[in-house]
């Protein structure tokens, strides 16, 4: 549903654009064009190692691991896993449901949940690549900070 | 060799699947299964992302990007921000080049990682989905503690790094 969403808008745009000039629009095609030839291979990459992951350690594995009964040793193993991955948000949800129902607790859930969306270990070296390194490690590690204390909260409140 | 270069990655982790496809079939096609099937989802969301971007690089003039979301932007840089970081989908990775075009364009640097922040927590569009699949409480607590803390990084990192620094990303970009 998202996607359609955004294929609309960009289809509207792009119709508004080569109507008002053919010539930008060509050029604005292969501006995103270029984009997405630079972003395959990592996507590619990490999308073969998530499925390595994801397989080897499966969903029986994970619900032991970060149990409702796993407590804040279960909540750090949910923080350290979830920062290596990195899955967009409607597949982090839908994930965390699952888990929650399959007997996960809501501070691992919620553990994970947040560093699957904005850590992201694995697109490291993409980040240095786009940015730098001074910019990614900051990033990274102040965004693992507010997952944590995200994370502590929920264990508090819920 | 460029493109062996680009694929390296890519082509171990191919080769570490299919070694681990001869050792456990079963392991080894679950493995492809997902890389498939989170693939095929990635290569369905970028391209509208992208095409929006380019429309952007070429159809907003830089003037224009530096009013409203350059220094002196003030609190319209980061609405602007928040707007983009929450209504786009996918992972953070697709986000990288996008914040990239932004500072490019001369947005403020803490503009642009608060676009990041919003973009790795908040999701306006698909909150009841949040909320549905987690609870309206859990929902609640993940926005209301990310956007302030993220803001916080924001001004954070914008301080702590320098102007050479960012105009180097910015050379680098082209």
């Amino acid at each position: 549903m998202v996607s359609s969403v955004l294929y609309a808008v960009a289809g509207i745009l792009l119709l508004v654009s080569f109507i008002k000039d053919k010539n930008k629009t060509k050029k604005s095609i292969k501006v995103a064009w270029m984009s997405f030839e630079k972003l395959v291979p990592i996507v590619l990459a990490m999308m073969l190692f998530i499925g390595i992951t994801l397989a080897v350690l499966n969903q029986s594995v994970i619900t032991t691991l970060i149990g409702s009964e796993s407590g804040v040793l279960g909540a750090i193993i949910a923080l350290i896993i979830g920062s290596i991955v990195s899955l967009p948000s409607f597949v982090a949800f839908p994930l965390g449901g699952t888990l929650l129902k399959a007997g996960a607790g809501y501070m691992q859930v919620a553990a994970l949940v947040s560093t699957i969306m904005a850590v992201g270990i694995v697109s490291f070296p993409a980040e240095i690549k786009y940015f730098n390194k001074d910019i990614a490690v900051k990033r990274i590690v102040l965004s693992f900070m507010i997952c944590i204390v995200f994370t502590a909260v929920i264990g508090m409140v819920m | 060799m460029k493109l062996l270069k680009a694929y390296k990655w890519a082509l171990l982790f191919l080769l570490i699947q299919i070694t681990i496809f001869f050792i456990n079939n079963k392991v080894g096609k679950n493995a492809f299964d997902i890389t498939l099937s989170n693939l095929k989802e990635m290569l369905l969301l970028i391209p509208p992302i992208f095409i929006i971007m380019g429309l952007m690089d070429i159809w907003v003039p830089k003037e224009t990007l530096i009013r409203y979301m350059g220094h002196g932007s003030g609190a319209t840089g980061l609405l602007i921000g928040f707007v983009l970081g929450t209504i786009a989908a996918g992972p953070l990775y697709i986000a990288f080049p996008m914040g990239v075009l932004l500072l490019k364009k001369g947005a403020k640097l803490s503009n642009v990682i608060f676009f990041l922040g919003v973009w790795s927590s908040t999701k306006l569009p698909i909150v009841v989905f949040e909320a549905a699949s987690l609870g309206v409480s859990f929902t609640l607590i993940h926005i209301a503690i990310s956007i302030p803390l993220y803001l916080l990084m924001a001004f954070y990192i914008e301080k702590s790094v320098s102007k050479e620094s960012i105009s180097l990303i910015v050379a680098n970009a082209d």
